[in-house]
């Protein structure tokens, strides 16, 4: 066995640190490039300009409009669905429903995980109930809709609830569950009890789950919608965008039917950009419970 | 917080046994603990870990029901938490992180129903100011190191002017500089107000510095082993003070072998 050698003895140092006027740089602002690339949004932009040119450079070299129209088609398509008023009217109504169904999801989903937080048997029966139904994609649902609801509205609100209550609600409830001991002792001390509880404490304290709670059930209402118009299409002589999208397939305008898809993309973008963006620059940011 | 007459105590605590269940086992924690705090005490609970000093300021809290025997404030049996007994605790999450210092100061006041709107708005300035987070007051928590967050936790337990202030080892999570900065800060604070405080720590010196008097407690499950007079504030470093700690360690860990520190004085 070898003896365990003692460290190195060596000189202490002294250091003689120099004023900062004696190099050059302390601090130094960026350059244009530099900060302009610090910016997600334009390299998100950047992004979707390359992703618009290499389109544009497919579509022209297998020169097939019926099946690929170009981007500049697609574009022209989107414009002239804007100017004639058509694209506009479908998309206000598809929203308009997708706005029904996702607040009537959302109103569910809080009573539910309300009784969850209440009760113990509250909770067995949301864990229980989203296990089974979360897995169901909303879309199979949608024969047993038109058949108890019939074409139309109803039909769509249930399956657009199915599809956004799941995961709302079980967001929610994880989030509260994740809300630490002291946080629930600091509101019982200040005599908080039952629904001011769940305002005052659980809500804010859970809000960085329940926001991504909101956020996926806004796509899958958004996305079980358009599926759902898709399958049947038109009701009470007014459709929405995935019937937009489908009567022009059927009319084989190739370029309408990818400005259908676009019109889709770009409100899916601005909900997620704007909407969720803005949300969360003034809560859960502005808290530092994200970064 | 005037002093009251010192033969009737503030908060009895009278032979409590207290229990609670793990995921495969009922612990005790504490047996028959008795003790009585006065009016304007800084009252010390401390113990080694596991001595159930953190239980018992639970059950002070409300919180937790004895199994065994009473606790009583002010006569008034304790029977759930309440803004008469408001607390701090050691962590720092203990503070609304959506809301900014001042904010969570006027939370406690506005949510208890005590004070509302311009009112609640004054006292929790008055507080802050004096714990000096003035500059602060429009902060959010996780903007603030951890000694200013326990700062705002205690004054915001403060703006509550509690029957008795509660406090779980508050500045155990803290460095050493800042913790006894706190402690001096602390005491500052109760030669202005006179607050009574009850006050958990497993550190021998911390409690000597904060404490007028000291219940000590045996570990697993804990028993009173003793009540000591500590010296008075602001005698930080006489002989007195070290033969105190040494004869508290000593009654603390006599019946066991430690090699924490060597005791004996």
């Amino acid at each position: 066995m070898n003896q365990p050698s003692d460290p190195i003895a060596r000189p202490e140092r002294i250091g003689m640190p120099v004023s900062p006027d004696a190099f050059g740089v302390v601090e130094q602002s960026l350059t244009v490039w530099e900060r302009a690339w610090n910016n997600g949004a334009l390299r998100k932009t950047v992004l979707l300009i390359l992703l618009a040119v290499a389109w544009e450079v497919y579509a022209r070299a297998i020169n097939n409009p019926l099946l690929v129209p170009t981007f500049s088609a697609t574009l022209q398509a989107f414009w002239e669905g804007i100017a004639g008023g058509v694209l506009p009217g479908r998309t206000a109504y598809s929203v308009r429903v997708l706005i029904m169904g996702y607040s009537a999801g959302i109103a569910l989903a809080a009573l539910l995980t309300a009784c969850a937080v209440s009760t113990r048997i509250g909770t067995d029966l949301l864990e229980t109930l989203s296990s089974m139904f979360n897995p169901l994609p909303a879309i199979a649902l949608l024969p047993l809709a038109l058949l108890w609801f019939g074409l139309g509205n109803p039909s769509l609100m249930f399956v657009m609830v199915h599809s956004v209550l799941w995961p709302v609600a079980l967001n929610t409830h994880s989030g509260f569950r994740a809300v630490s001991n002291t946080l629930r002792m600091v509101g019982q001390n200040c005599g908080l009890s039952g629904a001011s509880f769940i305002v005052k404490i659980l809500i804010p304290a859970a809000f960085p789950s329940i926001l991504t709670g909101l956020k996926i059930g806004w796509a899958f209402a958004w996305r079980t919608l358009i599926a759902a118009e898709l399958v049947f299409g038109v009701s009470s002589g007014q459709g929405g965008l995935g019937w937009f999208i489908y009567e022009n397939k059927n009319q084989l305008e190739v370029p309408s039917v990818f400005a259908g898809l676009f019109c889709v993309i770009l409100i899916g973008l601005a909900v997620e950009n704007l909407v969720f963006r803005n949300i969360e620059l003034r809560t859960v940011r502005r808290w530092g419970m994200q970064t | 917080m005037t002093g009251g007459g010192a033969s009737a105590p503030l908060l009895d605590v009278c032979g409590v046994t207290l229990q609670y269940k793990t995921r495969d086992h009922l612990v005790t924690a504490t047996y028959r603990v008795d003790f009585h705090v006065c009016r304007a005490d800084r009252f010390v609970l401390l113990g080694p870990s596991g001595c159930g000093k953190s239980t018992l300021l639970k059950a002070v809290g409300g919180y937790l029901a004895p199994v065994e025997g009473e606790i009583r404030l002010g006569g008034e049996p304790i029977r759930r938490p309440g803004p008469d007994r408001m607390m701090v605790f050691q962590e720092f999450d203990q503070l609304l992180p959506w809301k900014t210092v001042k904010q969570n100061v006027m939370f406690a006041l506005t949510a208890s129903r005590l004070l509302a709107g311009q009112a609640a708005a004054e006292r929790a300035r008055q507080y802050i100011d004096k714990v000096g987070l003035t500059r602060f007051a429009d902060a959010y928590p996780h903007t603030l190191s951890g000694g200013m967050k326990q700062r705002v936790a205690i004054a915001r337990a403060m703006a509550m002017e509690p029957a008795i202030l509660l406090m779980d080892e508050p500045f155990a999570a803290l460095d050493a500089l800042t913790r006894r900065k706190m402690q001096e800060e602390l005491l500052h604070l109760w030669d202005e107000t006179r607050f009574t405080v009850l006050f958990v720590t497993h550190s021998i010196p911390e409690a000597v510095t904060v404490g007028s008097r000291i219940l000590l407690l045996s570990p697993h499950p804990g028993q009173v082993k003793a009540e000591l007079n500590s010296l008075p504030s602001g005698d930080v470093d006489s002989a007195a003070r070290k033969t105190l700690e040494d004869r508290i360690h000593h009654m603390l860990f006599a019946d066991q072998v430690e090699d924490e520190r060597i005791p004996r004085g």
